[in-house]
């Protein structure tokens, strides 16, 4: 294993972007994941990348299109307000099908909302990041370690899929410090040589290449949308991941990813000490989602709880997943307001009490 | 004798352009610039939302479709990751003065090493002549009913104008192709501006008056006589900036 | 000698490479529709034409071609 460190979220994770690859990076500054960007424009220039701070968040994802259209493994970042404006373009890379990282460190909303950690872009990431019929793969870390661990393994799925890959963090993992370590040592930049697809140059040696999404024949788009949802199903069949705890005699089970999974299963290890027969299921990706492990968890509960920093957005993927076979009562906070485990801990006492 | 034949980097195709339009002259000038230069397997064509969008089957270099205005955004992302290869984009008035406002300027004051084709035709014509930034004051588009009031609709954007004030442009040329002797200068400048890109001097433009003779209500060679005798006198002919910047 | 040639399937009809002939001997034919609906470009005089190619360059459809082997 190699050698811990200790490093804020942020910046553990752009340089374990590096270390996967990332060979460029485009941004534009919003608070609370401008220590990537920072990190990034100090590291990237010695390690033979590009860090370019984009005009806007809307021509940084665009550079990204272009950066991944010829083959080169890239990443943009921003937080929630920033994330809707870089819907459209990555409507445009699933539309194009290609692969990159996209970083949304959220804040409060909406609107400007505020800079506080939150948890309410899980809508936008999961179910509406962009028109049109498409999906990229979301991972909800809940440590520093795994904002580590998720990306190298976010930049690898997007090139085998042809995706893009959404870390969906909060200003809470971002912000914190915790020890890491790092697999890949050795820093090795991405190039087009594995990707017969990219448009880089056809060098007099093949047909060109086009990157695009538009297909103006009703069949020929169908037909296109088809074949990468065929695609999706393969990664979802592979790469669902979720963990859960003390789940198998539970009562309650607790569903709730990213920070708000840590705060929660403090709750309920405190709840288990008192004698609460209580568990929590963990989703680390959220697309594809961990419905049957979240069932599995459940199976022997009588009511399950989903904690977010929302007014409750995942909830409804909860009920989904047990198809409302038992009741899902949920718990959150909003507005960058953290829940405290003594809040859920509360809840869990309540939901206890009444079977 | 000589010869005129189609360029290798013009795809042997018919093209969707309605007869007349200039669209077809600036792809094919690109294109010989491209086979004069030797560099089709070298170079990367970004192409907008517009008449044009279909320009990827249209060249036989790689070539990538961006989103409505951001293709100097795109162009920056394939140039930043592929600093040795020619990277040019192709847009019209609409994606590029309006819409991709804020990508031209900043690809532009970065000194972004491509090189923008820019066909000013003072319309939308794809979705069927509404007002465009460049639509003549007066002019009748289907949005101005009425011609355009600059009371109301304010007045014309002169790209190469505005672009040359900034210290990232190496070339801001306007340029037509209304007639032979026209369509050299244009060719001219076509080429300046990838032999800038070539020896990394900077962001280079070629504004191009085009036609539109659909939207116009024109005739092909009327609308050759438009650019003539009511566009050039409100975008002058000429090189706005040229040098290096590096 | 034939100098000028038209792909009759190429040509839109639209008639700019006529005001491009310092000769005058481009028109456009009014006797046979391509295959899009067009009345094509033809050179009207070929023993006048000098293979300028000045009607080629005003093309917008690539459509015409000037000298060359296969001039017949």
């Amino acid at each position: 294993m190699a050698e811990k460190s200790l490093m804020k979220g942020n910046e553990a994770l752009a340089e374990a972007a590096i270390r996967a690859g990332c060979k460029c990076f485009f941004g534009y500054p919003i608070t609370p994941q401008t220590e990537i960007s920072a990190y990034l424009s100090k590291r990237m220039p010695k390690v033979g990348g590009v860090f370019l701070q984009a005009e806007s968040e809307v021509a940084a994802i665009n550079m990204v299109y272009g950066c991944a259209g010829s083959g080169i493994r890239c990443m943009t970042s921003s937080s929630s307000p920033g994330i809707s404006l870089k819907t459209e373009g990555i409507s445009y890379i699933a539309g194009s099908d290609l692969p990159c990282v996209i970083i949304d460190v959220q804040r409060g909303g909406p609107g400007l909302g505020g800079i506080q950690p939150s948890q309410a872009d899980y809508w936008q990431i999961t179910h509406a990041l962009g028109h049109g019929d498409f999906h990229a793969i979301v991972f909800a870390p809940a440590s520093v370690q795994e904002m580590v661990d998720t990306v190298t393994k976010a930049f690898d799925l997007a090139d085998e899929y042809r995706m893009p890959a959404v870390i969906l963090a909060d200003g809470l993992l971002g912000q914190m410090m915790e020890p890491v370590a790092f697999e890949d040592t050795e820093i090795k930049m991405s190039d087009a040589s594995k990707k017969p697809w990219a448009a880089c140059g056809h060098g007099n040696k093949r047909k060109h290449n086009i990157i695009n999404s538009l297909y103006l024949k009703p069949d020929e788009l169908e037909d296109n949308v088809r074949a990468r949802f065929k695609r999706y199903e393969d990664v979802k069949a592979k790469h669902t991941e979720a963990v859960s705890d003390y789940c198998e005699d539970a009562d309650t089970v607790v569903v709730a990813y990213g920070s708000t999974a840590r705060l929660a299963k403090s709750a309920v290890e405190a709840a288990r000490k008192e004698g609460l027969k209580v568990g929590i299921v963990r989703p680390i990706t959220l697309w594809p989602y961990p419905a049957k492990e979240i069932a599995e968890a459940c199976k022997n509960a009588k009511n399950v709880l989903c904690v977010e920093m929302s007014m409750g957005q995942m909830v409804d993927d909860v009920k989904l997943a047990i198809n409302c076979s038992k009741p899902v009562e949920f718990y959150g906070r909003t507005g960058g307001v953290i829940p405290k485990p003594a809040e859920i801990l509360e809840k869990l006492r309540e939901m206890g009490g009444k079977n | 004798m000589p010869e005129f034949k189609r360029p290798h980097a013009l795809a042997d195709v018919t093209t969707h352009y309605c007869p007349g339009c200039t669209h077809g002259i600036v792809h094919r000038l690109v294109a010989e610039v491209i086979d004069e230069m030797g560099i089709e397997g070298d170079t990367i064509g970004v192409c907008p939302v517009g008449c044009s969008v279909m320009a990827y089957d249209y060249f036989e270099c790689d070539m990538l479709e961006a989103s409505h205005g951001r293709a100097p955004a795109v162009a920056t992302g394939i140039k930043r990751a592929n600093p040795d290869k020619f990277v040019f984009t192709y847009q019209g008035d609409g994606d590029l003065a309006a819409i991709g406002t804020a990508e031209i300027v900043h690809a532009a004051t970065r000194g972004e090493n491509i090189t923008v084709i820019f066909i000013n035709n003072t319309t939308y014509g794809m979705t069927g002549g509404q007002m465009a930034p460049t639509t003549l004051p007066g002019q009748v588009t289907q949005t101005t009913p009425y011609g355009r009031n600059p009371d109301v609709e304010g007045y014309p954007v002169r790209v190469c104008e505005m672009l040359s004030t900034l210290s990232g442009v190496a070339l801001a040329e306007r340029v037509t192709v209304i007639d032979p002797k026209n369509i050299n200068i244009a060719k001219k400048a076509i080429r300046k501006g990838f032999e800038f890109q070539k020896n990394k001097q900077g962001f280079s433009i070629i504004e191009v008056l085009s036609t539109c003779p659909t939207n116009w209500g024109k005739t092909p060679i009327e609308a050759l006589d438009r650019v003539r005798t009511e566009m050039i006198p409100y975008y002058p002919l000429g090189v706005f900036k040229e040098g290096a910047i590096r | 000698m034939a100098k000028m040639k038209v792909d009759f399937d190429r040509c839109k009809g639209c008639g700019l490479c006529t005001t491009a002939c310092p000769k005058k001997i481009v028109a456009l034919q009014t006797e046979k529709l391509n295959k899009k609906g067009y009345y094509t470009a033809v050179c009207t005089d070929d023993d006048a034409c000098i293979a300028c190619a000045l009607c080629a360059m005003m093309c917008p459809d690539c459509a015409i071609t000037v000298g060359g082997d296969d001039n017949g």
